[in-house]
């Protein structure tokens, strides 16, 4: 194992910086025509970077990829990881992505070298607003936490315009945490609102919340417990009455294709998160891509440069003075755009709202079939995921942590945990469309085994996983003696060296 | 002749994507105990139901869908060999490791680390990429990474103004690249009582410290500055950044060039506090500029405020090394409306693909290609002034340079018609640099398209 002795299969492998011997080199690089000190002061020029890594070509792959055999990922493992979507992504887009006609295009050639790249995030951003019923759409924004503080900010813009930003953002209490961080990016306080006994935000707890202060209501719909808000009509209707406006979050839409329209629910503004509806993978933590959809209301606030058709073809146009401006580089992520849009016109109208139908149908399979194991956070349909808790295993300790950590040894990435917070020991599980019902049944026959374990040998819940490269790791260790970086002098605090 | 090539749309829904057969969803709903799949949204209100219709077109087979975004990559004109324009995006040769390792699934399938113990691969790739950055810049730490450099400078800022708390004063330099100081402008507007001042630069190009000075003062609690800077000017940090630190500001500087750092002094040399940039350069093509990865680094006694994803160093149960992420109290989902940033995620495929490219180029690679980028910029700069155009600053240069002349935008239209990038014209930005071009010279350009460059800005005959 990592750090023995070891014969065999070998499971250890050194960091990159480890691996290097003086002289070595990946990449032959051509003789520069002269030395810099010909162009820069020499009390600029740098010397090699001490500790920078020095590796053969062979040596790096090899490095790499068994680094990539230590992951489950969702083309190599069922990864029910609840509100992340992690769905199948299509190989193909891959390819399409890497085609030289988008790799190669710079960002600043002139909009007439490049209408094929305009062309593509236009009709991008038509199916988006036929698919949500908004108005207009920028996809500058990188991930949804990002298109949320872009809502926010158009948001308190339009609130601007009118006098007055306000103060306030209500919040419901299983909202993901970017939802506050973002409001509170924006200037605003925020005031959360707790669901009733079924889970779900009631009109008069929103009507007791509004007045003339509060900027917006930001809802998750349906809700991070799987859960479609049912009043959500006239929750719109009250926050509009007191002139604020909603913001829906659509970390969730993959429930909605072809079912429900954001638009039709109210909502002034939406995150639309591509990596995880629209299947852009999710990269070990990013990139993603957060479009924002709007209506009428707040189209004149959306970022710039916008997308303008005119008689010679595509072209971006900054001519927008209500804009809230920028909120990165360029044209967003690009390469997440052309494959987000692979995916819809492999879809198709039919496709989507399939798309939608099996993703609920398979989250409502898991909830009945674990329910006599494991006890609902909330009983009833659910749509896209459903959430369970830890209670029933008080007897024998065990905890959610402890359940998550079996099923890796079952070869299962594990539920999203302890998330939404308002459920004590939260396991979410959202299965998506594109599991197969016999991996659903394995996952199910994992899941109720270990609900036996629980009671008759907790210790194997407690003492998992043991069949992954590395046991429990150590969190609160990591946080007390933070190590963030290696250093090329020898870390005293490496345990096995 | 062309052959005429009839495809016809299938017109039945995609199944490819889905594995249930009609049994199998029959079984599903069974078990649930509703007839029909519409019977699984029955809390749904009627009224959005019957609205809900896409009105789209039917799916492609994977043939037909390739035939069809071919076509629309065909229309751009897009050559790494024939682009001359940087302006923080670069043109650079990816090595095939790279992009290998890139499209392996168990990378670009899996999720942020949550269970560390089958996350490894993510998680120690995360750590080398923090120590690399850290490295380039010689700053203490650096986090899993931004969206990209931009918003990792705004990010940058609010650091400053937490860390400042007294302080509501930010000045950015007019020689920051003008999205970089857009961006910066948006993250600000609205998320308190702050407010931004520019910084002119000198006539050589690099930040005017006379202005600077003048600007600084007790209430100032950042300045930031492009290092090169946008004109590609290497600005002289020593000066700058003790001004700046002198009066218990942080001087933060944003690099959208980081090979440049092969070559020169990083941030940290000179005090720097907060060193962020664009890593795009090192193994993400241009992609019409995007997706690439923000950089983000400071001094360890800054952490706590620091915002983003961390990968730390720790044991597993049997006492082996093993890394996880850490000190997540500093995050939404922790810390909700009191996180130090609402970022969820980080780029973290962009970040594997930084620190392939950096292993590859390793502790020489690396110098000799910032020196490569180096020397051909300056021989194409050196020859454009030989045959007539003026460089505008006069201070050293990485390798983006201004060259100005009476004739440019008629000379600019000319390249671009050869099927040249010749340059970005800075007066969208700068309307006193009318006349002028910013150019990029990276190792990708070649020697044909260089001749092609030189003689369409500047025959030989002028």
């Amino acid at each position: 194992m990592r750090g023995q002795k070891q014969e065999g299969l070998l499971l250890d492998e050194p960091l990159i910086f480890e691996r290097s011997r003086a002289g070595r080199r990946g990449v032959d690089v051509s003789a520069p025509s002269a030395t810099p000190e010909r162009y820069l002061p020499a009390q600029w020029v740098r010397p090699e970077i001490d500790g920078f890594p020095e590796v053969s070509e062979p040596e790096v792959l090899r490095h790499y990829l068994r680094l990539s055999q230590w992951n489950y990922g969702a083309a190599t493992t069922f990864y029910p990881l609840g509100s992340c979507t992690m769905k199948y992504n299509p190989v193909v887009n891959e390819a399409l992505a890497r085609l030289r006609g988008f790799t190669e295009l710079h960002p600043l050639t002139p909009d007439e070298m490049a209408q094929g790249a305009l062309e593509l995030l236009a009709e991008l951003e038509q199916w988006l607003r036929e698919i949500t019923g908004m108005s207009a759409v920028t996809l500058q924004p990188a991930a949804g936490a990002h298109g949320e503080l872009t809502g926010m900010k158009m948001i308190r813009a339009y609130h601007r315009d009118r006098g007055n930003p306000r103060q306030r953002v209500l919040i419901p209490a299983s909202a993901h945490g970017t939802n506050p961080a973002s409001a509170a990016l924006c200037g605003y306080s925020t005031l959360t609102l707790e669901g009733n006994q079924i889970g779900l935000i009631e009109p008069h707890a929103v009507r007791k919340a509004m007045n003339g202060e509060v900027a917006a209501l930001m809802i998750t719909n349906p809700n991070t417990l799987g859960l479609f808000e049912r009043e959500i009509l006239q929750i719109a209707e009250t926050v509009h009455a007191h002139g604020g406006l909603v913001y829906l979050d659509g970390a969730n839409l993959n429930a909605l294709l072809g079912v429900a329209k954001p638009a039709h629910m109210g909502a002034d503004v939406m995150q639309i998160n591509l990596h995880k509806t629209f299947s852009t993978p999710h990269g070990g933590g990013g990139p993603g891509a957060g479009p924002v959809a709007v209506n009428e209301v707040l189209e004149p606030y959306l970022p710039v440069p916008r997308l303008v058709r005119t008689e010679s073809g595509w072209r971006w146009s900054e001519e927008f003075p209500r804009s809230i401006g920028r909120v990165r580089t360029f044209h967003g992520n690009f390469g997440m755009h052309v494959r987000a849009l692979a995916y819809l016109l492999a879809l198709g109208a039919e496709g989507l709202a399939q798309v939608s139908r099996l993703a609920v149908l398979a989250a409502n399979y898991v909830r009945v079939r674990l329910s006599e194991a494991y006890q609902l956070a909330f009983p009833g349909m659910c749509m896209h995921e459903c959430v369970f808790t830890d209670k029933g295993f008080d007897a024998s300790a065990v905890r959610t942590l402890d359940i998550a950590k079996r099923l890796l040894d079952r070869g299962f990435y594990a539920p999203t945990i302890y998330f939404p917070l308002v459920v004590p020991g939260a396991l979410m599980i959202e299965p998506t469309e594109t599991e197969s019902k016999e991996t659903l049944d394995a996952f199910i026959t994992a899941m109720l085994e270990i609900a036996r374990e629980a009671r008759d040998a907790p210790q194997r819940l407690k003492e998992a996983p043991v069949h992954t490269p590395v046991g429990r790791v150590d969190e609160a260790r990591a946080a007390r003696r933070p190590i963030l970086r290696w250093t090329p002098a020898p870390s005293p605090h490496l345990a096995c060296r | 002749m062309s052959i005429q090539v009839h495809r016809t749309r299938s017109t039945r829904t995609t199944v490819r994507f889905f594995p249930h057969n009609d049994t199998e969803i029959q079984a599903m709903l069974d078990a649930i105990g509703v007839a029909t799949l519409e019977d699984l949204f029955r809390d749904i209100p009627p009224e959005l139901r019957e609205r809900a219709t896409l009105d789209l077109p039917p799916g492609l087979s994977e043939m037909d869908l390739y035939t069809r975004v071919e076509s629309l990559a065909r229309k751009n004109f897009a050559s790494c060999d024939r682009c001359f324009v940087g302006a923080g995006a670069y043109a650079h040769f990816i090595p095939a490791v790279v992009e290998h390792i890139l499209q392996r699934a168990e990378f670009y399938s899996a999720y942020t680390p949550y269970q560390p113990e089958v996350s490894q691969g993510t998680l120690q790739a995360t750590y080398e990429f923090q120590t690399l950055v850290a490295m380039l810049f010689d700053m203490e730490v650096a986090n899993a990474s931004m969206y990209d450099g931009a918003s990792a400078a705004a990010e940058a800022v609010l650091m400053a103004l937490r860390l400042r708390p007294a302080r509501r004063r930010v000045l950015v330099a007019r020689s920051l690249h003008p999205q970089y100081r857009e961006v910066i402008r948006t993250y600000l507007e609205g998320s308190g009582p702050y407010s931004l001042e520019e910084v002119s630069f000198s006539a050589d190009g690099a930040t005017d410290i006379q202005d600077l000075t003048r600007k600084l003062g007790e209430d100032v609690a950042a300045a930031v500055l492009g290092y090169p800077n946008f004109f590609g000017v290497v600005e002289d940090l020593a000066a700058l950044v003790n001004a700046v630190r002198a009066c218990g500001a942080l001087a933060i500087t944003a690099t959208t060039e980081p090979l440049a750092l092969g070559i020169l002094r990083p941030p940290g040399e000179y005090g720097v506090d907060i060193a962020v940039g664009e890593g795009q350069s090192f193994g993400m093509p241009l992609s019409y500029g995007g997706p690439g990865v923000g950089l983000f680094a400071t001094r360890l006694e800054f952490v706590r405020t620091m915002p983003g994803r961390l990968v730390g160093e720790t044991i597993d149960s049997a006492g082996r090394r093993a890394f996880v992420l850490t000190l997540a109290t500093r995050e939404q989902h922790i810390r909700r409306e009191r996180a130090t940033s609402n970022i969820c995620t980080n780029h973290g495929l962009m970040a594997l693909a930084f620190t392939v490219h950096l292993s590859l180029l390793g502790k020489q690679g690396l110098r000799q290609l910032a020196a490569l980028n180096l020397a051909r910029a300056h021989t194409v700069a050196d020859e454009l002034e030989r045959r007539g155009w003026q460089l505008v600053f006069t201070r050293p240069f990485f390798h983006e340079f201004v060259v100005a002349h009476p004739d440019a935008r008629v000379r600019y239209q000319s390249a671009l018609e050869q099927r040249l990038l010749p340059g970005v014209p800075l007066g969208r930005w700068y309307p006193e640099l009318e006349d002028a071009l910013l150019l990029c010279v990276t190792e990708t350009a070649s020697a044909e398209a260089t001749q092609a460059l030189l003689d369409a800005l500047a025959p030989q005959s002028c």
